[in-house]
């Protein structure tokens, strides 16, 4: 049954091949004899699962449940859920169990999903290695000795060694298309604001977007139909009319334009993620679409950027924790000033700190105008260059990570190397964009993601071509190896 | 080129709330500067005229009829405090006696 895909058990479980506790116990089984390998989960919730898988088959027997209903899936554990531990793989919420869900898990468990656990993660989304989470890395399925990616790397591996049928994630500048790209996974970014963020621990607040993590573009079509809402509860969500995202999967492709930024194969690209990532272009000229060469020749500038906002809107965010009045508190503090600056050095792991220093740098007196308001100058000009790019092509297509997967610790000295991993998703955050990056080859026998990049609302569209490229190619029905 | 100094770090420490050590300063300095080195290359961007981005999509804040909508939840918030009595929550003593 796991390595069926959403769409697949979704069927099953209206003919009633099986059930949803049948289905539930199946994959719990799973994540507890496989899992101590991957350490894809933090907190797995049993007896919840099983609960909602009962509530599931009772709604499934009345025939007329949501196409979600009864499937398992994980969320990533930055995604409050009333009653279970939500740590955001930081030792600074161990103890955190929040009164209230997150708007996209009330979403997903409305439409009858069942959630197994709560997923490993880089310690407060801050990473791209899934090296910085407090419960311990996370191993890539297709290759044990080496990173999932992350942010997201507890989500992707999870879906990727078949102990979860999809997941929630979530992407500031790459953390969930960059683990898709790494563990051959369909990986899907709305457009900012398309999915609301009430309830998702906040990391960079304009940046910051839920999205998914699944087997091919039509599981993540279902999810997304089920996790979007307008919702007044986060701010900065947007009142966008809803749709079908699985409407328009099977719409052909004869005449899609598409773009492929010039910036996007320079140096630092693996030579052969290069030929993967060219090669599924020219399966989509097949399919009657027609390739031309673009520039956004502000790409360079879009990791500078993005670690001065990032960190900016970092060091805001996190001084909500405060030790005062939840997560970590520090022993017999002497003064206000040490329960804050004990509290906070103690459960903060070392790149949050890095991170928050930096921020607070970047805000300080002095040097906001030369760091912060430029950086947001450099923004615009790095979203005028999509926009300017929209105006020829209907989607820009590349490279989602410079290179696949690579060893534990190759870049855990270095933070400029491992931002750099981002150097290809970053530009997406800035601007707002929808971006998806699905399986499109092997390289020294390790998945190679496409990233799809496109226009404002149009994640029906990337969704739509990221299905065909699935109908004509098998890259997204490979297992990883050794998986039972 | 923006450098660091150890001797900065104590007040980007305080500013951040965040304890670092001496012994820590000289290596978190040199991390921070690495950071700022990569983020140097904004100011060789031409940005004249360009108004700073501080949205995607340029929203502005919505607003909403000034209601009372929260419900009361002192109870379960306080659940998962550190340290709570009698409905306030405990920090050191911030005033002298």
């Amino acid at each position: 049954m796991h390595d069926q895909t959403m769409a697949q058990l979704a069927l099953g479980l209206k003919r009633r091949d099986f059930s949803s506790v049948e289905l539930t116990q199946h994959y719990l089984e799973r994540i507890q004899r496989l899992d101590a390998t991957y350490n894809s989960f933090i907190t797995i919730t049993e007896q919840q699962a099983l609960q909602q898988a009962e509530e599931a088959d009772r709604r499934l027997a009345q025939g007329d449940a949501p196409t979600l209903c009864g499937i398992p899936i994980a969320h990533k554990d930055l995604f409050c859920t009333d009653g279970v531990r939500t740590s955001c793989g930081s030792k600074m919420l161990d103890n955190f169990v929040p009164p209230y869900s997150a708007t996209i898990v009330e979403n997903l468990q409305a439409a009858g999903a069942v959630m197994l656990g709560k997923t490993n993660m880089d310690e407060f989304a801050m990473g791209s290695s899934n090296e910085t989470s407090y419960y311990g890395p996370v191993k890539n399925p297709w290759a044990i000795d080496c990173v999932p990616g992350g942010s997201s790397g507890g989500s992707a591996a999870a879906v990727a060694a078949q102990l979860a049928a999809g997941a929630t994630a979530s992407d500031t500048g790459g953390s969930i298309r960059q683990p898709a790209a790494l563990c051959g996974l369909t990986g899907l970014k709305p457009t900012y604001g398309r999915v609301s963020r009430w309830g998702m621990i906040a990391f960079a607040s304009s940046l910051d977007q839920a999205g998914t993590l699944t087997r091919t573009a039509e599981d993540s079509a279902l999810m997304l139909n089920a996790m979007a809402s307008f919702d007044t509860l986060d701010s900065t969500c947007v009142d966008q009319p809803l749709e079908d995202y699985t409407a328009n999967l099977n719409q052909p492709l004869k005449g899609l334009k598409i773009g492929v930024p010039k910036e996007y194969f320079s140096e630092g690209l693996h030579p052969e993620t290069g030929a993967a990532v060219e090669a599924a272009i020219k399966v989509y000229e097949g399919l009657g679409a027609s390739v031309q060469e673009i520039s956004l020749p502000h790409s360079h500038l879009a990791v500078p950027a993005y670690y001065v906002i990032a960190p900016a809107e970092c060091s805001a965010n996190l001084s909500r924790f405060d030790g005062v009045r939840y997560g970590y508190r520090c022993e017999t503090p002497k003064d206000l000033m040490d329960l804050y600056q004990r509290s906070r050095s103690e459960a903060f792991g070392d790149e949050v700190k890095r991170r928050i220093l930096v921020g607070a740098y970047a805000l300080s007196a002095g040097y906001y105008d030369a760091y912060y308001s430029k950086a947001q100058k450099v923004r615009r000009l790095i979203k005028q260059d999509f926009v300017d790019a929209f105006t020829q092509v209907d989607v820009i297509m590349g490279p989602t990570s410079p290179s696949p997967a690579f060893a534990f610790g190759a870049k855990t000295k270095d933070p400029v190397a491992m931002y750099l991993e981002d150097i290809y998703t970053i530009a997406t955050n800035l601007a707002g964009l929808p971006g998806l990056s699905i399986p499109c080859g092997l390289v020294e026998n390790k998945p190679v993601g496409l990233q799809l990049i496109g226009n404002y609302f149009a994640e029906g569209r990337l969704l739509n071509i990221a299905h065909q490229f699935q109908q004509t190619t098998d890259f997204h029905t490979r297992s990883a190896p050794g998986i039972e | 080129m923006a450098t660091v100094e150890p001797s900065d770090i104590a007040k980007l420490a305080q500013l951040a709330r965040i304890a670092v050590s001496e012994q820590q300063s000289g290596e978190v300095a040199s991390r921070i500067t690495e950071v700022l080195n990569l983020v140097d290359q904004l100011q060789a961007a031409d940005t004249r005229d360009v108004e700073p981005m501080a949205h995607p999509l340029d929203a502005v804040q919505r607003l909403r009829a000034d209601q009372v909508t929260e419900q009361n939840r002192r109870e379960a918030f306080q659940a998962i405090a550190p340290a709570v009595e009698d409905g306030l929550y405990l920090v050191p003593r911030v005033i002298e006696e």
